[in-house]
């Protein structure tokens, strides 16, 4: 048997992300640790369709997803993702290209309504048939963003003094992509 | 414009509830300010309580604070922090998360106290509080120190300074309302 290695060729045509074999997370310092959360919901596209291959993703901000009810409320709330106001949360490529042997894509991220420009790294695999007999790829992306650019403040102080949240967010996209049928 | 006021104080000379009185005549016509009268009589918090619309007290705060655009608080300082019946209430108007009273709600929090620094600490909190319940609340504050002093004989601010910061907070809060669209009740 042989598996996709990874690779940094960008893949011609069009690729849907398959919802339940990828995920969106993110992570934040919290106190000592690492938090995590996920988004239960994302649809992602890359396609080279215009002429210049793009990525677009789009991820509905109410499907935040953590292991606890009041604080996924306050996830939802205004101050944080503010859902009511602001639903969504959207990338767009602006460029992507390959970089010692990574792939590396330009866009720009709009979270809470604030779009700002961010630099995504990872491994792109090549392609291989599944059990459906349909193409896939894998896209494996990474990137830091600092969330009170985007007007996440919240914060709280320790009772010894010091920050409980971070403020670096380390943003993970794990991507099975389907092959569009021409 | 309906903009209700809750004072975080149950005394009948509440130096607070006289802060929020004194709002009446800094906000412009036509936003209406009502002084919320049924604190006192808010259950205490209990979750096998908060089923359907709630008990008599809890459900006439609820309702208050969901027919109003925003809210405004006054709140006095007690050892430091917030006054136990102002965050029981807060505790009411929190639940169910998505679908509460306070959610989205823009809220101001002021306070009055004899001391010198004005309820900073507390005001503070009650801002801690609405926020964490979904509540679009300002961050500037309006700590009214010396209040005993700090009242003319027709209940306005006697500092003009004061009373223009009073006004910046009142017109902050009624902008956000403005621009706000109010959620309606939020499927779980």
């Amino acid at each position: 048997m042989t598996t996709a290695q990874a690779e940094s060729t960008i893949p011609t045509g069009t690729w849907q992300s398959d919802p339940v074999h990828s995920h969106v997370g993110f992570a934040v310092k919290h106190v000592v640790g690492t938090f995590r959360g996920s988004f239960g919901r994302f649809e992602a596209t890359l396609s080279d369709a215009s002429g210049q291959t793009q990525l677009a993703g789009r991820v509905p901000a109410e499907s935040v997803e953590v292991k606890d009810e009041s604080l996924q409320g306050h996830l939802l709330s205004p101050e944080f993702f503010d859902v009511e106001q602001t639903p969504e949360i959207a990338f767009q490529s602006t460029g992507i290209k390959s970089e010692d042997g990574q792939v590396v894509i330009d866009g720009e991220l709009t979270v809470k309504g604030i779009t700002k420009p961010v630099v995504a790294r990872g491994e792109i695999s090549g392609s291989a048939p599944g059990p459906d007999g349909n193409e896939r790829i894998s896209l494996d992306l990474e990137t830091k963003v600092d969330r009170r650019d985007y007007g996440l403040n919240w914060q709280m102080e320790l009772p010894n003094g010091g920050e409980t949240l971070g403020y670096d967010v380390t943003l993970s996209v794990h991507l099975e992509l389907i092959r569009e049928e021409a | 414009m309906k903009v209700l006021a809750i004072s975080g104080s149950l005394r009948r000379d509440s130096h607070n509830t006289a802060l929020l009185r004194a709002a009446a005549e800094l906000v412009p016509p036509p936003v209406e300010l009502e002084i919320f009268d049924g604190l006192k009589a808010v259950e205490p918090y209990d979750e096998d309580d908060d089923h359907g619309p709630g008990p008599v007290g809890a459900r006439r705060l609820r309702e208050a604070i969901e027919s109003a655009d925003a809210v405004l608080i006054a709140t006095p300082e007690y050892n430091s922090s917030i006054p136990g019946q102002l965050k029981n209430a807060i505790d009411w108007a929190s639940r169910p998360l998505r679908r509460n009273a306070l959610w989205g709600k823009p809220v101001a929090v002021v306070g009055a106290s004899t001391g010198m620094f004005g309820a900073v600490w507390s005001q503070a909190e009650v801002r801690k509080a609405a926020a964490a319940s979904g509540a679009r609340v300002i961050e500037t504050e309006l700590p009214v120190g010396h209040a005993d002093e700090a009242f003319t004989d027709d209940g306005r601010l006697a500092d003009t300074d004061l009373r223009g910061r009073y006004v910046e907070v009142l017109d902050e809060l009624i902008a956000l309302a403005e621009q706000v669209d109010l959620p309606t009740a939020v499927a779980a």
